[in-house]
């Protein structure tokens, strides 16, 4: 089977722990070229910690973690997003002592392909004449878009983007679906953890439900609308 | 002839003069200190060593190889910036994991094995260095005498403290500085050799040391124990800027080089003491330093 027809990131049976706590408990997954694949679950189910142990972040993982048919498991952290991973994280990390500018420029350009300052500024205007501003003066909203931002120009293609709503005013959530219609449009690959079921129906592909540490559930999404009483169980809404 | 407070104003100027010297080294040494405590959090004390290093490379080349001044003043602080290198790749790096005061402690153990080392080996007496030739005599000023040396000093100080900051506040470098000293790991996680980072990091800071040992060396005599003398006042200097910024740290080290300058006009007694008792006011009045952030 030629490499291309294997999924882009590939997770197998992925353990992780916090010091002496046991969070992942055999997460498998996989995503799709050009795909957006969300996880969704339950606070607390562990898909930050997914996010964290693709990184590299977490160190004390065990299993296997395939992108593009490498091994990244024994990478050194600062190795995986030179593969052209950008990481979103929850709680966005925009740096006080950086600027707008800087913090958008932060990220080494680690494959051709990134999107300009003009592109980026075509796709969140909100971002636009604020480079001198302290970055963590933005609104919650600019700062998630910022987050987002700063990936995008590193030329990353696939993105693990971890709540990218949690927080922010419905205009803001509709014109961060809208940008990532159109990072859809451009063949960027995307593995969301979303809770808003309506947001994530609007661009995902695929969902799966994580419970404990754990891959429980797999739905696609045109038969979401058909599971949203299993869904709604699953998240105890 | 004018005076102030009955103290001639040429013996003031003079005094702020001097102390505008002891405040260059204080800038030079509290800057890298600052900085490795941001972003490595250690609390280095091998830094006076490092400087005291810095004068004996610069003497010892001098001595027994030939190598004057100006060039000394290039390869002392890439010495004892290597060594330093060397030093956080080989043995500090492994006590990050830990307690601070485990790199405390190591640090200072460094600093009493390296003195302990050059005591045993050149003893404890000073070591003249003399004067490059290009930088001795003075100008008349008319009220008072100038050393060229001292002028020299105050602006190379300068200099090197402001391109510090300009490397730091200004380029992409010090941006992912900057950002390491907020979240190293997520700047990791954007493809930024951390690591690489803080060995870089504490080279150059140690590196700083070094330079100040060499500038040293030609007014303070080389000496086993020229840094840790001066290593207490630099703490304390740190501790009164507060760790928040860079040129908050390097206003700090001058501006109690003057006080200190000052008091020894008006309570020459209580000179030694000055950088103390105002460490001790900044620390009832604003906790994090002058210049100081919520830590
Ligand atoms: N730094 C940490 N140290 C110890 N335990 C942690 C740490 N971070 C998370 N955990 C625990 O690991 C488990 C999974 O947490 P994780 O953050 O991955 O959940 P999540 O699915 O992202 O939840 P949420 O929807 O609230 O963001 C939780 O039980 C959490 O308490
Ligand atoms: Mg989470």
């Amino acid at each position: 089977m030629p490499a291309t027809d294997k999924p882009r990131l590939q997770v197998d049976n992925l353990q992780a722990w916090y010091d002496e706590s046991h969070v992942l408990h055999g997460m498998t997954l996989n995503v799709g070229d050009g795909e957006i694949v969300t996880l969704i679950g339950r606070n607390g189910a562990g898909k930050t910690t997914t996010m964290r142990a693709i990184m590299g972040v977490l160190r004390k993982r065990q299993g296997t973690i395939r992108y593009k048919d490498q091994d990244i498991v024994a990478l050194a952290p600062h190795k995986v997003p030179r593969l052209g991973i950008g990481y979103v994280p929850e709680e966005r990390g925009i740096f006080a002592s950086l600027n707008v500018i800087e913090n958008l420029t932060l990220p080494p350009v680690t494959q051709p392909g990134g999107m300009s300052l003009n592109e980026i500024f075509a796709l969140f205007p909100n971002l636009q004449g604020r480079n001198r501003t302290i970055g963590t003066r933005l609104s919650g909203g600019e700062q998630q878009m910022l987050a987002i931002a700063r990936v995008l120009r590193s030329g990353a293609d696939f993105i693990l983007l971890d709540e990218p709503t949690e927080g922010l005013a419905p205009v803001i959530v509709d014109q961060i679906a809208v940008s990532l219609q159109i990072l859809k449009q451009r063949g960027l690959t995307i593995l969301l953890v979303e809770q808003n079921l309506q947001f994530a129906s609007a661009i995902a592909d695929r969902h799966y439900v994580v419970e404990q540490g754990e891959v429980v559930d797999e739905v696609q999404n045109h038969a979401l609308a058909a599971n949203m009483g299993k869904l709604n169980a699953y998240l105890g809404v | 002839m004018t005076e102030f407070f009955g103290v001639p104003v040429v013996v003031l100027l003079g005094q702020v003069l001097l102390g505008l010297i002891n405040g260059s080294f204080y800038a030079l040494l509290s800057l890298g200190l600052a900085i490795i405590f941001g972003m490595l959090n250690v609390i280095n004390f091998s830094h006076g060593a490092f400087y005291m290093l810095g004068g004996f490379v610069t003497w010892i080349i001098f001595s027994h190889l030939g190598i004057g001044y100006w060039p000394g003043l290039l390869i002392a602080p890439i010495v004892v910036g290597l060594i330093g290198a060397l030093s956080e790749r080989l043995l500090l790096r492994h006590l990050y994991g830990v307690d601070p005061l485990y790199s405390l402690l190591f640090t200072f153990g460094a600093a009493m094995m390296l003195e302990g080392l050059f005591r045993y080996i050149f003893g404890s007496a000073g070591k003249p260095y003399p004067m490059p030739s290009a930088l001795s005599g003075g100008y008349n000023l008319g009220f008072m005498f100038l050393p060229v040396y001292r002028v020299w000093v105050i602006a190379i100080a300068l200099v090197v403290c402001f391109g510090t900051w300009f490397a730091i506040e200004r380029t992409r470098l010090g941006a992912y500085l900057r950002a390491g000293t907020e979240n190293p790991v997520l700047v990791q996680a954007f493809g930024i050799n951390v690591p690489a980072l803080l060995t870089l990091t504490y080279g150059f800071c140690v590196g700083l040391a070094g330079f100040a040992g060499a500038l040293a060396a030609p007014i303070y005599q080389v000496g086993p124990s020229m840094g840790a003398n001066l290593i207490i006042i630099v703490f304390a200097v740190v501790v009164i800027g507060g760790m928040g910024s860079i040129a908050g740290t390097i206003v700090t080290g001058l501006a109690l080089g003057i006080v200190e300058g000052l008091t020894k006009v008006f309570f020459p007694t209580a000179s030694a003491i000055t950088v103390f008792i105002m460490m001790i006011l900044v620390l009832m009045i604003r906790p994090n330093g002058l210049f100081g952030r919520e830590r």
